[in-house]
């Protein structure tokens, strides 16, 4: 198990991309959740201050 | 007619929809190929002959180096549709692209300069895929900026279109650069008809990997997609009526 943390030595190499690779993936899920939210929320507060409006 | 359903697309609530139909089909299918492909990659493949485990980091690389590439082609797809057809979704496609763009566009040229450190034994070259990869980098800047200085919505998405259709000269570039140029990168692994210079069990995980990211970035498309709709159409009627829903 040890063996397969080194990658043969290059384990300080290998193992920072695949972290910057995960960091990058979150990051766009929840980018892209957080703007759908934000929209969502905006929309919903104008729909319900405008509903007294004919 | 032909036109009917390319009409129904580009109406929002129906774009609005649809997308988030679409979306756990691209979402549940990369989630598992990226599982697949890790183990293959990480686990399952041998060591390099010459750049040992090292060569691993090709993984992450090379699919988010062809996501760059593929997010800036769709973006400026989409930003010459919105602005030749005037369709507002195209635009709002093109607006939802940049940032996945950009991102990945990073995370090439960051994974990279790791992998070169060991094996180039340099962070950085100027060479040209990586200069042209940089450019690459910063013309996603450039789109989201131009996209943010503008506060009027049509007036900042055909600016920003523009520049990203002028961008899309940079595309062939980098691909080829291996070609055109001395570079010190390596040429491409898959040659598109040729035989591929890899061995198979090295080869399924990075395909696995380039398919999981393709639809990944078809996930996160439809998800931004469906918040720039709800940003772009907060008045709306059909808007009321599918938030009560």
């Amino acid at each position: 198990m040890s063996g397969f943390f080194a990658m043969g030595g290059y384990g300080a190499f290998v193992w920072p991309c695949f972290a910057l690779a995960t960091v990058v993936l979150v990051w766009n899920v929840a980018a892209a959740r957080r703007l759908h939210a934000t929209a969502r929320n905006r929309a919903l507060r104008r729909a319900t201050a405008g509903q007294g409006r004919p | 007619m032909a036109f009917t359903w390319f009409n129904k697309l580009a109406s929002p609530p129906h774009a609005y929809r649809i997308a988030g139909r679409l979306l756990p089909w691209f979402a549940w299918p990369s989630g598992l190929l990226i599982a697949i492909g890790l183990y293959g990659g990480l686990v399952l493949a041998p060591p390099d002959y010459q750049q040992g485990d090292a060569f691993r980091i090709v993984y992450v690389h090379a699919p988010s180096a062809w996501l760059s590439m593929l997010v800036y082609g769709t973006m400026a797809v989409a930003a010459a549709i919105g602005l030749v057809w005037r369709i507002k979704i195209a635009h709002a496609v093109a607006a939802a692209a940049a940032p996945v763009g950009a991102s990945f566009a990073f995370l090439a040229l960051a994974t990279g300069s790791i992998w070169g450190k060991p094996m180039w034994g340099t962070w950085w070259v100027w060479d040209a895929r990586l200069t042209s990869e940089l450019l690459l980098l910063f013309l996603y800047a450039g789109v989201m900026a131009l996209r943010a200085s503008i506060d009027d919505r049509d007036r900042a998405d055909r600016a920003s279109g523009l520049l990203a259709i002028v961008g899309v000269v940079n595309l062939p570039i980098i691909h080829y650069s291996v070609y055109w140029w001395n570079t010190l990168h390596q040429g491409s692994t898959l040659t598109k008809l040729g035989k591929p210079s890899m061995t198979g069990d090295m080869l399924w995980p990075l395909l696995a990997m380039l398919l999981a990211f393709t639809l990944y970035f078809g996930a996160v498309l439809l998800l931004r997609l469906r918040g720039e709709i709800l940003l772009r159409e907060r008045d709306a009627s059909w808007l009321r009526a599918e938030l009560a829903r």
